[in-house]
């Protein structure tokens, strides 16, 4: 057959397309599994770095079977609902209506005492960013704080996922003295408020810092009912 | 094919690209991903390794194929070989080494523009036997890999003060510990591996005459 024709080249790239996409396609199936494994560990590993517990991928179920002593969903009215808090897609729940939604709750017993984990889900600049915050017994002092993001500006915005960032977050407050929500602020140099909601931004991360206080107001509202149903 | 697997010949294959054809520093191809990956030296060894193994089958494959490529769509073809076998490698890496996979994120999907890997398919396979092909893939990734794992050997040593992740600078001898040593926080930074490219390129030619342009 001529080389040259179209006929020929036509045949080339359809055979071409369909052998390498039932590679592809299997190969992916193949490793499914092992990969979906990974993002678990690596979800447990951010848990547990939100109540400042360091693992490593090997120790992680361990320490996360071990510590984190309870799970469970809750409504925006803050009663407990059914279902798996650990599958719970914060996307697909921060989609919803506010009276619709369900989130997820992680509860450590730390050698601090009991800590509720909080994971929050919002948008950074490039795409989504995400995190565990951890509050303590009394349900407004942040004990401590996760984040990760998808494809925020190495540098910039992705500074939220360093530990300089997160340890800011240790010991604000989510309520102020009346007991109104005001969630914790990202500022901006010179920027006024009160330093116990208050951490720095990060400078050339200004849109991943506003939408990282806006996750966490988003989300703080969320837990509002839990929060003040479970305080003491 | 009476030629013998090893012969002279086919051994410069391997080693001209270590050496007087290296892709970074005589051809200056690959420079992109080598100053991104090479922080550490951990990436630099897995990029090394998924390089090697995506340019060494993908020579092969187009090598075998060189005589039913219709001429038109070659370079199509070409990158669809790649593109399929880069995203392979992407899989086995996030199945199997998910931390480094992470750190990789989107240069283990730019390994598909690597210049190198195109070059060498366009130049090379696509008029040879698959055996040269497979060992001119071979040597191009090593030459590439090499600058890279001396890149990132240099770089975590003097920039983290480690190896591999192990400590090596004691930590009796930093500042904060009353020592007189500090990290150099500028080689953690991509500008420092184009430096110590500059370096290294410097010192080949000055070892190896015949590379130096009147």
């Amino acid at each position: 057959m001529d080389r040259n024709s179209n006929t020929y080249t036509f045949l080339y790239a359809a055979i071409m397309v369909i052998v390498v996409a039932a590679v592809l396609a299997s190969v992916s199936m193949a490793l499914k599994p092992a990969q979906k494994k990974n993002v678990e560990i690596e979800k447990k590993q951010n848990i547990l770095a939100s109540v400042n517990i360091e693992s490593t991928a090997e120790t992680a179920e361990a320490i996360y079977a071990e510590k984190i002593i309870d799970e469970y969903l809750v409504n925006t009215k803050g009663e407990k609902v059914d279902g798996n808090a650990f599958t719970t897609d914060l996307k697909k729940e921060r989609a919803k209506s506010f009276d619709e939604m369900v989130l997820p709750v992680f509860v450590c017993d730390t050698e601090e005492g009991r800590k509720y984990v909080l994971p929050v889900y919002g948008a950074g600049l490039w795409g989504p960013i995400w995190g565990y915050v951890s509050v303590s017994a009394d349900m407004n002092t942040i004990f401590g704080a996760n984040f990760d993001h998808e494809g925020e500006t190495p540098g910039l915005g992705a500074e939220i996922s360093t530990s300089a960032f997160e340890e800011q977050f240790k010991g604000k407050e989510i309520f102020d003295n009346s007991g109104e929500l005001v969630s914790i602020l990202v500022a901006k140099t010179g920027q006024v408020a009160p330093e116990e909601h208050k951490v720095d931004g990060i400078s050339g991360g200004t849109i991943t810092s506003k939408g990282l206080e806006a996750m966490l107001k988003d989300d703080f509202t969320g837990y509002e009912a839990f929060l003040n149903k479970n305080k003491n | 094919m009476s030629e013998p697997l090893f012969s002279k010949k086919n051994l410069k294959l391997l080693s001209d690209p270590l050496n007087d054809s290296n892709p970074i520093t005589v051809q200056v191809l690959g420079i992109c991903s080598a100053l991104a990956v090479t922080a550490q030296l951990k990436p630099s060894i897995v990029m090394t390794i998924s390089v090697m193994a995506v340019l060494a089958f993908a020579n092969v494959i187009i090598s075998l194929l060189r005589n039913t490529i219709p001429n038109r769509i070659r370079i199509i073809v070409q990158l669809v070989v790649i593109a399929a076998l880069v995203i392979l490698v992407d899989q086995v890496l996030r199945a199997y080494v998910y931390d480094v996979s992470k750190q990789l994120s989107v240069f283990v999907g730019l390994i598909i523009t690597n210049c190198i890997i195109m070059g060498r398919l366009e130049a090379f396979a696509l008029g040879n036997r698959p055996w040269q092909s497979f060992l001119d893939g071979i040597g191009n990734a090593a030459g590439y890999g090499f600058i890279l794992i001396v890149v990132g050997f240099f770089r975590e040593l003097l920039g983290s003060g480690s190896l591999l992740g192990y400590k090596i600078i004691p930590e009796s001898w930093y500042i904060v510990n009353g020592g007189f040593y500090e990290n150099n926080g500028l080689m953690v930074l991509s500008p420092m591996a184009l430096i110590v490219v500059g370096v290294i390129i410097w010192v080949q030619r000055s070892r190896n005459r015949k590379l130096i342009e009147d």
